[in-house]
């Protein structure tokens, strides 16, 4: 990512309207920035929109809603929490939040990686979506508020409930409602009524442990966990049990 | 029902669809504070709003007056304000009035009068009466049958302003860098079904409860039928009005704590309480029965103050949000963190509340934050 030496771009983001500053990144990145600093930020919404190419934006502040909507192809390093709709239809890129983030995170994302280090809230992952190539994932440090993977098209989702102590369960309810496509994976327990009617529970098999690996693994890595301790606890894979839960609800 | 299509609305259809803001800040060491950071916090949340209301309500407000019923009274005529004031001579002991002083800002268009006085009981009363069942009434009689008024706080030692604006030019407009307290709500409005104006504008009040909102109140008919059966009648013509009158009677005149009126107003669902501890069911269904037409139906968060009490409460499938924050001895509620951030940027603590359940600041006792998503077990101790 290292470019130029003029390639990395400061932003002092105090007072601008998000209008404004989503200019500015765009302005930066087509003058050649490869790296963007963004200090005080403070609820800006949507930062990284409308962005294609590969540039690394690092945020010390709190970034407003829709962080990363519809971006294509970034890498945005969150030095705080996020706020609701992180990571909306995101095409392409990356999302690492050293931190929390809140409502609906990932919703539609249809590809891309959001790494998020603590807890997450309500509907973390719904429809996200998936094809062919194009496989949206979302990876939890903490646990999850109600609704997680809410009508789940695509993607990977995983949970790690590193928070969690010995013996405690997560206790988000409603998991996978409506599910119809993708994956996830839970460590820690969770009791069969918090799981969503359209979702089945199965053991893992040899490329469930490769998919943990990978993305385990970049999320050890960014936010210096040990992949290996992390993964000797039990996985769960819970997977849609059908592809279309509601086809029959309006037919007689 | 009275007229209130002469009132003004400079906007038109054209809007951004966004949703309200929410923000509230309390000391609960009981030290008042200015204004400024709050009024900078909302304003952050500008494009949450669209300037057809904003409103603030500051606890601690008239020290001089402490003891005395601060009534804010908004006129649409002359004539308006006449009968009332005729009326509150009447029925109270009038101590001191004046028109609460404005700035003239070109974004605050055509605004109504708004007065305040400063009114004792004294002899007023029947004896049998309370004198906040008495003051209740009294604001009921001036929204119901008095034209051209509406009576916007009626507590002691609080105030609510209010109007058509966006939060920070409503503040600008009331000059409320003027003003302290120990507790203070604001809200920036994007009204959904109901007109902007400056009745429909938050906080809605009665007595000293305030309440500010975001979200639609499907349930208001409903809600609104039983709160008339104990003498409350909704004249704002706007949901968020049901929810003031309701903590009114479960809080003050039933007696109720938060704790349990969070399970009457976002009670868990049936399937939940089917698993909780037999005694907790017994009380959990005994609420869901005795109190089924205050449940709140639809999308929810709202801010509920009095004095000695900041309470933040979302409906039970948090479909609006809220953010929690303690520094020290504050707590700050807002919709978004990075309000809260913009004026504490070093938080002890930042969160995540669980749908449903209640977060409560209290004067004089320290701030207990929870877990984020520790908030499934049962009913919290009530003390």
């Amino acid at each position: 990512m290292k470019g130029q030496a003029n390639s990395s771009v400061k932003i002092d983001a105090s007072g601008i309207f998000y209008q404004e500053l989503n200019a500015r990144l765009r302005d930066a990145v087509k003058k050649g920035a490869h790296r963007i600093e963004l200090y005080n930020v403070y609820g800006q919404r949507y930062i990284g929109t409308d962005l294609n190419t590969p540039v690394e934006i690092e945020i010390f502040g709190t970034p407003g809603n829709d962080l990363g909507a519809f971006m294509d192809g970034p890498r945005i390093i969150v030095r705080g929490n996020a706020q609701d709709g992180c990571g909306n239809t995101m095409n392409e890129g990356e999302i690492v939040i050293h931190g929390h983030a809140g409502d609906i995170i990932g919703l539609s994302a249809r590809g891309g990686k959001i790494f998020v280090r603590d807890d997450v809230g309500y509907r973390a992952g719904i429809h996200m979506k998936e094809y062919d190539e194009k496989k949206p994932v979302l990876v939890i440090g903490g646990t999850a508020q109600d609704f997680l993977g809410e009508y789940m098209a695509g993607g990977i989702l995983i949970l790690l409930g590193l928070n969690l102590n010995e013996g405690q369960h997560h206790k988000v309810n409603f998991i996978g409602t409506g599910m119809h496509g993708g994956v996830i994976y839970l460590r820690g327990s969770v009791e069969s009524y918090q799981l969503g009617k359209e979702v089945g529970v199965a053991g893992l098999e040899e490329k469930d442990y490769q998919i943990l690996q990978k993305f385990v693994g970049e999320f050890a890595s960014h936010f210096g966990y040990d992949t290996k301790k992390i993964l000797e606890h039990k996985v769960i894979k819970l997977f849609p049990r059908w592809l279309r839960p509601y086809g029959r609800l309006y037919a007689y | 029902m009275k007229e209130i299509n002469r009132t003004n609305n400079p906007y038109n259809d054209d809007k951004m669809i966004n949703a309200c803001s929410l923000f509230g800040v309390m000391d609960t060491s009981g030290r008042r504070f200015p204004g400024e950071g709050v009024i900078r916090a909302i304003a952050n949340m500008h494009v949450r709003g669209n300037g057809l209301g904003g409103g603030f309500a500051i606890y601690g407000l008239y020290p001089k007056y402490a003891d005395l019923y601060a009534f804010h009274i908004m006129y649409l005529s002359r004539e308006g304000q006449r009968k009332t004031e005729a009326f509150l001579k009447d029925k109270f002991d009038l101590v001191y009035d004046e028109e609460i002083p404005t700035r003239p800002t070109p974004r605050i268009v055509k605004p109504p009068l708004i007065w305040r006085y400063f009114l004792e009981i004294g002899q007023h009363k029947p004896a049998e009466q309370s004198a906040d069942d008495y003051v209740v009434d009294r604001v009921m009689e001036v929204n119901t049958k008095l034209e051209d008024a509406f009576v916007f706080s009626s507590g002691k030692d609080m105030g609510v302003f209010k109007g058509v604006g966006y939060p920070e030019d409503v503040a600008d407009y009331f000059c409320l860098e003027h003003y302290e307290g120990y507790l203070w709500t604001a809200h920036g409005r994007f009204p959904t079904n109901t007109p902007g104006w400056w009745g429909g504008a938050h906080p809605f009040c009665i007595l000293d409860w305030t309440v500010v909102h975001n979200g639609e109140i499907s349930s208001y008919g409903i809600n609104q039928r039983y709160l008339e059966q104990f003498g409350y009648y909704c004249t704002m013509q706007t949901d968020t009005e049901v929810v003031a009158y309701a903590i009114d009677l479960l809080m003050r005149k039933h007696g109720l704590p938060i704790e349990i009126v969070a399970r009457i107003l976002a009670p868990p669902f049936w399937t939940d309480i089917e698993r909780r501890p037999l005694e907790e069911q017994k009380l959990l269904r005994t609420l869901r029965q005795v109190y089924s037409s205050l449940l709140l139906n639809g999308p929810f968060t709202v801010i509920i103050a009095h004095h000695g009490e900041m309470i933040g409460l979302t409906d039970r499938i948090r479909l609006r949000p809220l953010t929690a924050g303690i520094k020290g001895d504050m707590l700050y509620l807002s919709s978004e963190e990075s309000a809260i951030r913009l004026i504490c940027p070093d938080l002890d603590r930042a969160w995540i509340p669980m749908g449903g359940e209640p977060i409560v600041g209290r004067l004089g006792r320290p701030l207990q934050p929870k877990e984020m998503v520790a908030a499934r077990e049962g009913i919290p101790d009530v003390n």
